[in-house]
């Protein structure tokens, strides 16, 4: 390395990255951050001061070496960056787009700490997306161990475990029930922050590792996590089915036609295209006056797909002030550029049908905030005679999800209190080869929380397989000075079999 | 081996019981050997199709097919009425589906079905027979002429009541005139089933509550994926809200808000037309006038014989 760098040589200014102007995205389902072009992005590397500390990685739920990728970009070492990535971050033009950065590696960052952090998921996105662009993939030769694994769901978490035991020499299957895989990324996240392309990409190069996807499969109905053990010949399995069951308020008029949850709008409009309606053929009623009430990430995707499906008028409402909003920052500012009206400090108490039981005005009360609570969140409590009424067409929950029973109700697996899968440190279940990780065993969290949870199962899975043999025909032959490979750490060599072509 | 099928769901076998009434026997070995009666299947015909939830009509482990017997009265069954032939595939089947219907011993049992609820109650009436109940059949068609599977159900029920609008075949009236017989006949009988429209099962339900009989309600609310996962299809249960995907889709009737499910089936009614005028005039485009003046006549048509 040259000269070392101190904050006061870098970029001072965190380089911007182009988006599409507010006005005209709010009107289509094109991706509304553009990405970093070349230069940018090695403006941008450049303000990594490359610190001993490294925080930014410690910020990182399955730890990615952030200022090794950085370095290899500002060196242009494109291919090397998304070694680097590749190595723990199966998918990083999926994170470098989703991740809340701002909690994670750039909300520590050493930088961030007089100047704007580093932006470190836009970098990993160029990487990503330049990956996908120049048809790289990190393919190592995986010799066959042997053992069977099923994967039940194809969202994050099973796709990140489904790759770590692909990798370590496993005959991979993934089950999903819907139609696609890629779980919450296809039917959740919607194109304009996440195009369709970029998952399909990254799934293709999970095939290529010889993963294979069995679509239309509702496991526990078709058959049920015991058969897998025990009739399939499946040696271990992993449960990342997320939590899918979501929640409503319980106010009167929930049932009114125009109420739908945010699961519900965003699986219409993007996994089922009803956008695309009638060349698809699923519909979806447009509000023109929607409410959408919660201020989550899934809340933020509701209104601004609403938005993009022509709502003249598109309101959330929220319980807590602005500083609660557990969205991500970068979110509701898009919502904000785009003309969501946010009404902070608001709840619902009912919503009034008319007399075709259609909905037409929601009534809300306004909240102040009280003592913390157990979250350690101002509790917000209700200002008396402060009701009022808003018009609205389309209400929709996006204010949190249940665990889904199906799993619950076809196999022993020992679950919680609140239905989600109980497990050990391990995410070992109480069935012996049995490891479930994500949404489903958490409660609903991130995609790349139930990437990490995907492959700490998987190390625990392999574990459990005892894949530690002495015919290893690891060669070792890799430019990375930490001798990672293909994710798999030195120390874990043994219990992989992997030869690099 | 034992590999779930999940591509190329082909067609073995289709009947047309009327212009709006066919059957599609469908391969698929794993679905048919965990099929169990009252669940349900999701299908989709083509990538571009919506997702439809059908309760399975029949299933044979030996053959390893099951069987959907579907009215066509939206876009997307219509469609399938028109292109799903033998040789043929669907694009997606996801299922069994939902909780099996609790078949526990009882030693007389009523089930009923009406419309399109005729062949979705036949797995219920088989299973109650094999598991040692006396099985009486309440069966509603609107003539004689749409009457379908008597052979099946005379097969697995003691007594079969026929219920037809205008008295062609068997008792002439609704299927609630049906139940009162059987009830005059047998004052012993613990439980009924029904499976058809709302208002239908709405009919039986309350024809049953003054004799205090246990009735079990199959629900088909508007759903998208059938896993839990959107609660499209929510539904009142006394005080309660359940999901029928998931928590069903057999329910107490006596508790079932029918009304409520009515309101809520009635959803997407401007979207579905908007797709069923489309279709007509696509068929139409597409010089198929025949086809397009049999779309267009089922559009002022009573959906089902009890509605």
């Amino acid at each position: 390395m040259a000269k070392k760098k101190t904050i006061r040589t870098i970029p001072q200014e965190r380089t911007p990255v182009r988006e599409q102007d507010p006005t005209v995205r709010a009107r289509n389902f094109d991706e509304v951050s553009l990405g970093y072009r070349l230069e940018e992005a090695l403006v941008e590397a450049e303000r990594c001061l490359q610190c001993a500390d490294e925080p930014c990685v410690r910020g990182c739920p399955v730890g990615i070496d952030i200022p090794g990728f950085i370095q290899k970009i500002a060196e242009k070492h494109y291919h090397g960056a998304y070694d680097i990535l590749t190595d723990t971050n199966l998918l990083p033009s999926v994170c470098g787009r989703v991740c809340p950065q701002e909690n994670q590696c750039e909300g520590v960052c050493t930088v961030g700490e007089s100047l704007e952090p580093v932006a470190i998921g836009r970098l990993e996105r160029f990487v990503g997306d330049m990956a996908i662009k120049e048809g790289w993939a990190n393919i190592p030769y995986i010799e066959p161990n042997g053992y069977r694994v099923g994967i039940v769901g194809a969202g994050p978490a099973g796709m990140a475990c489904a790759a770590d035991m692909a990798k370590a020499g496993c005959e991979v299957v993934v089950y999903d029930a819907l139609h696609e895989p890629g779980g919450v990324l296809k039917y959740g996240i919607p194109d304009f922050r996440l195009p369709n392309t970029v998952i399909d990409a990254e799934i293709e190069k999970l095939r290529r590792l010889g993963i294979r996807f069995e679509c239309n499969t509702l496991v526990g109905r078709l058959f049920t996590i015991e058969q897998m053990i025990t009739e399939m010949g499946f040696h271990a399995v992993f449960i990342g089915t997320g939590a899918g069951y979501p929640s409503f308020m319980g106010i009167p008029g929930e049932s009114l036609n125009g109420v739908l949850s945010a699961n519900e709008l965003l699986t219409r409009a993007n996994l089922m295209r009803a956008r695309d309606f009638p060349k698809y053929d699923t519909p979806l009623q447009p509000g023109k006056r929607v409410t959408v009430i919660g201020a989550g990430n899934t809340a933020m995707d509701a209104m601004r797909v609403s938005l993009r499906l022509g709502a003249e008028k598109v309101t959330c409402v929220y319980r807590r002030s602005k500083t609660e909003a557990p969205a991500r920052v970068e979110e509701v500012h898009h919502a904000e550029q785009e003309g969501i009206a946010f009404n902070w400090l608001t709840s619902p108490i009912e919503l009034i049908g008319d007399a075709s039981k259609a909905v037409r005005a929601m009534r809300c009360v306004r909240m102040e905030l009280g003592e913390p609570d157990e979250s350690g969140r101002r509790r917000p409590v209700t200002v008396p005679g402060s009701e009022f009424e808003i018009e609205t067409d389309m209400v929709v929950f996006a204010i949190g999800t249940n665990a889904n029973p199906i799993l619950g109700q076809t196999s022993k697996l020992r679950l919680n209190k609140r239905g989600y899968i109980e497990t050990d440190d391990s995410l070992a279940t109480s069935i012996a080869g049995v490891y479930a990780g994500g949404d489903i065993v958490t409660g609903a969290a991130t995609v790349i929380q139930a990437m990490g949870a995907g492959r700490k199962a998987a190390r625990g899975m392999k574990a459990y397989l005892g894949l530690r043999d002495t015919d290893c025909v690891y060669q070792p032959d890799t430019d990375d000075p930490s001798g990672m490979r293909f994710g798999i750490p030195v120390e874990e060599h043994n219990f992989a079999r992997i030869r690099l072509r | 081996m034992n590999q779930a099928q999940t591509s190329s769901f082909e067609i073995v076998a289709r009947e047309d019981f009327s212009d709006v009434t066919y059957l599609l026997e469908v391969r698929h070995p794993m679905l048919a050997k965990a099929a169990k009666a009252g669940q349900f299947v999701i299908v989709m015909e083509h990538e571009q199709g919506e997702r439809i939830p059908l309760t399975i009509a029949d299933f044979d482990r030996e053959k390893g097919t099951f069987t959907l017997v579907i009215q066509a009265v939206g876009k997307t069954t219509r469609e399938m009425q028109q292109n799903c032939r033998v040789g043929t595939s669907l694009y997606a089947v996801v299922g069994p589906m939902g909780i099996p219907s609790v078949i526990a011993h009882k030693k007389k049992v009523v089930c009923v079905g009406g419309g399109l609820g005729v062949a979705p109650i036949f797995p219920q009436a088989r299973a109650w027979k094999e598991s040692g109940a006396y099985v009486i059949g309440v069966l509603g068609f609107r003539n004689r002429g749409l009457v379908f599977w008597e052979d099946k159900f005379r097969a697995c029920c003691d007594e079969l009541i026929l219920c037809t609008d205008d008295g062609s075949a068997g008792v002439k009236g609704l299927v609630t005139e049906g139940i009162r017989l059987a009830i005059e006949k047998h004052p012993d009988i613990e439980e009924l089933v029904a499976i058809g429209p709302p208002v239908m099962m709405k009919g039986c339900a309350e024809a049953t509550r003054p004799h205090k009989i246990k009735t079990m309600v199959s629900l088909n609310p508007v759903m998208v994926d059938g896993t839990g996962m959107c609660g499209g299809c929510r539904v009142k249960i006394g005080e309660t809200v359940k999901f029928a995907c998931v928590d069903g889709p057999d329910f107490d009737g006596h508790l079932v808000d029918f009304d409520d499910l009515t309101a809520r089936l009635s959803r997407y009614k401007p979207a579905e037309k908007e797709a069923s005028a489309r279709y007509e005039e696509s068929c139409r485009i597409r010089g198929d006038e025949a086809l397009a003046q049999a779309s267009a006549s089922l559009v002022d048509d009573r959906p089902s014989a009890d509605a």
